[in-house]
């Protein structure tokens, strides 16, 4: 069975508590609050002031450039704010703030539970229509798709990647969207392949979701469509875009600016696929996606389908509120998920669970010194040398961490995790790569005039 | 015995040859220094702090005595008179500058500004500011962390256990301004240095709306503007939700002080003005009460001489 080739972790998975949940939908809220910057790249421009009556799937945010993503509204109602407001780290970010007022759609979004397979659209067409719904990258990343799907001169996409590997332990939202929505998966992937004019198309599935991989294969067999399911070894970061390529064609990604279509392949994540198809098929722009609440100390993990903008809290409440003690509330999964301040911050594109730790997993464990075991370095996917990094960050030598190649990193955070001093190794990577992406854009930006 | 005096002479020879050649090279990459930086190197602190913006005191001494105009290169640690002494020798004109000292402006000490939650992650104010708004409910206080103290060679930061606030004792700081680069939530400030180290500046730099601020933050900045009005010197300046308190144009009158209503307005190293009953009377009568307020004030101050009577007696019990 196929795997990444350069390290990785073995975390243990812990999906039992949520991943038999069938998908419920979730009540809708009465307010909700839409970060502007809820993707990769230029935050977007609000189209709406104080007042404006909206409807469910309106745009209510424009992309700034290409490198950012159009924003709609997750429900019908009246703007009351467009302003500065916290979100989950408690840092201050720009919201629209929308009250509920009954569901009204927009009139253009098909509803109803038919399954459309036929495309008719040309590969530029599709792409259009996903760059108006505002799909980005659903696994965490949220890098916008029509980014990914627009291939630069010169490249040729090989390979469709779609990526259900869902390696962060406890998530699964993407196990549970590739059994309930299985169809639509594959017609999206059908689309994709479209878009992209590429021939193999593969799901990537990891080996703990049997079910999922038996699933996929007997629809597509059924219904004939052209796509292979691989099962894949268990191994933490395979869900990495760079470890999934490596995994399924062996091919190496150059380290950046190196992309991964210049080994000839596009991912996409499952969630993000399915999404692909209701833009391309329903006309309906990303206004929810499915969340995974869970936590082993939660009363009820669940599996529900929110609308963005819902406050994390709500979630938490329906999965049978927090338990008692210290508690730590992480937006995402253990491994990269961020913990949270404020859990009346909002439901993102990127969300694609809430982990709840209570007791003793709530805190870390006390830093110690390093021995130089090397057991980060042999862990990194990526062949960096976490140690060495930070060391350096303390000594703020941000020359020589640029040299390291620190750009490379994809905060998986498997040095931390297989520390045994239990160094905040990825606090301090993560500062690196902030710090040195900060120098780099300077320099950039110094350099722009003289050319 | 051949062997020996071959030997001795190969070598011998050899050495000489060497000599001539380093003796011509020498000449050859002769570099001329001016004896006199040896000398301003001296007359300068020796910290090697940064605090001028060279790498070391070498740099700025070869700075001063290679520049014709001085002006504009200051050690903030030897400061005037240093200054002085050095451009005396060099027969330049002294780079004059105020002394300045680095002032801490966050005043949410654990009372004012409660905690929300606990941080277990890298002690260092650099990665918490990287990712979150800290443990408490503001975005642009003091972690406490201590990136300050680390940076500063003089040990004149110190993080208060009590407050969770950084310190600056003001003796002890030299204005080098290190701890202002490591600070990542631009907090401290290199204010003018009064006698005494008086000193009335806002202690608070929270860009968040008044109400998000106090809800904070208890002693935070809700920029009512209160400060601004009452101020004769046109010192202060209210933007982005914060005022600011030119420390060029204040001349330390203190009213600012008694107006503000979370306290964020902190005076040190004086006695406050006391507080007068509000009265109706606008501009004419404030002037009128400022001569009133002086023996009011020597007043005021023997209660403190009392208060530290009774702590030491305090103590003795």
């Amino acid at each position: 069975m196929k795997t990444f080739p350069i390290g990785g972790v073995h975390p243990s998975d812990n999906k039992k508590w949520s991943n038999t949940k069938q998908t419920e939908v979730l009540a809708l809220p009465d307010v909700v609050n839409i970060p502007l910057g809820q993707h990769i790249g230029a935050p977007a421009t609000a189209k709406v002031a104080k007042g404006d009556k909206v409807l469910t799937g309106q745009l209510i945010a424009e992309a700034t450039g290409f490198m950012s993503a159009n924003i709609h509204s997750p429900i019908s109602g009246t703007v009351t704010a467009v302003d500065m407001q916290p979100n989950g780290q408690g840092l201050r970010q720009m919201m629209i703030t929308i009250k509920r007022e009954g569901d009204e759609w927009m009139p253009e979004i098909d509803r109803t539970a038919e399954i459309k397979r036929e495309c008719k659209l040309e590969g530029a067409e599709i792409i259009a229509k996903i760059k108006d719904a505002g799909i980005v990258g659903m696994g965490g990343a949220t890098f916008p798709t029509h980014v990914k799907l627009s291939i630069p001169n010169g490249c040729k996409a090989e390979y469709l990647i779609i990526n259900g590997v869902e390696c962060e332990p406890y998530l699964t939202s993407d196990h549970r969207t590739m059994l309930e929505r299985g169809e639509e998966l594959l017609i999206g992937v059908e689309i994709l392949k479209k878009a992209l004019n590429v021939e193999k198309a593969v799901i990537g599935i990891e080996n703990n979701k049997p079910d999922a991989i038996e699933h996929l294969q007997r629809l597509a067999k059924e219904k004939k469509f052209a796509v292979k399911i691989e099962p894949l070894k268990v191994q933490y970061p395979q869900g990495g875009e760079k470890q999934l390529i490596a995994a399924i064609t062996g091919r190496q990604v150059p380290p950046p600016p190196g992309l991964p279509i210049h080994v000839g392949a596009v991912v996409c994540n499952a969630s993000t696929t399915v999404a692909i198809y209701e833009a391309v098929q329903k006309n309906k722009p990303l206004i929810e996606r499915v969340v995974t609440i869970t936590g082993q100390q939660m009363k009820e993990p669940r599996n529900l389908l929110t609308r963005m903008g819902t406050p994390i809290s709500t979630l938490i409440e329906m999965a049978g509120g927090l338990p008692e003690g210290d508690i730590k509330v992480v937006n995402g999964g253990p491994m990269m998920g961020r913990a949270m301040v404020n859990l009346d911050s909002p439901v993102t594109k990127g969300c694609s669970g809430v982990t709840v730790f209570a007791g003793q997993a709530a805190s870390r464990v006390e830093a110690d010194t390093c021995i130089k075991c090397a057991k980060c370095v042999s862990a990194c996917p990526m062949g960096l040398e976490p140690y060495l990094i930070f060391r350096l960050a303390h000594k703020q030598m941000w020359d020589r961490v640029e040299d390291e190649q620190i750009t490379s990193c994809i905060e998986c955070g498997c040095c931390q995790y297989s520390c045994p001093a239990g160094l905040p190794l990825l606090d301090f990577v993560r500062l690196s790569k902030q710090t040195v992406m900060g120098i780099i854009r300077a320099r950039a930006a110094a350099n722009a005039p003289q050319k | 015995m051949t062997v020996l005096l071959f030997t001795i002479l190969t070598l011998s020879v050899l050495g000489i040859l060497s000599a001539v050649i380093l003796y011509f090279v020498a000449k050859k990459f002769n570099v001329e220094e001016d004896p006199r930086i040896d000398d301003v190197e001296k007359m300068l602190p020796g910290a090697n702090c940064g605090g001028c913006g060279f790498a070391g005191c070498r740099a700025m001494a070869e700075a001063m005595v290679r520049e014709d105009d001085i002006s504009s290169l200051f050690c903030p640690v030897g400061g005037g008179d240093c200054m002085k002494q050095i451009a005396a020798y060099l027969g330049k004109v002294a780079p004059e500058k105020e002394p300045t000292v680095a002032t801490v402006r966050c005043g949410g000490v654990c009372a004012k500004r409660p905690r929300t939650n606990t941080y277990n992650g890298a002690k260092s104010c650099a990665v918490a500011s990287s990712f979150y708004v800290g443990e408490t409910a503001c975005a642009f206080g003091c972690l406490g962390y201590g990136d300050c103290v680390e940076a500063c060679a003089f040990d004149a930061i110190k993080v208060n256990p009590e407050t969770g606030i950084a310190e600056v004792d003001a003796d002890k700081c030299t204005a080098c301004g290190a701890c202002v680069k490591a600070c990542p939530k631009n907090i401290i400030e290199l204010r003018k240095k009064w006698p005494k180290n008086r000193a009335v500046f806002v202690s608070c730099v929270s860009k968040d709306k008044g109400a998000v601020t106090m809800k904070a933050c208890k002693a935070g900045c809700i920029a009512c503007g209160k400060c601004a009005k009452v101020c004769a010197f046109d010192a202060i300046t209210i933007e982005n939700g914060v005022a600011y308190i030119d420390s060029q144009k204040c001349k330390l009158c203190r009213k600012c002080v008694n107006e503000c209503p979370t306290g964020a307005i902190v005076l040190r190293g004086m006695e406050p003005l006391p507080k007068e009953p509000k009265a109706p009377a606008a501009k004419p009568a404030e002037k009128a009460a400022t001569p009133v307020a002086k023996p009011v004030e020597a007043v005021a101050e023997k209660p403190a001489v009392a208060e530290q009577k009774t702590e030491i007696n305090n103590e003795q019990k």
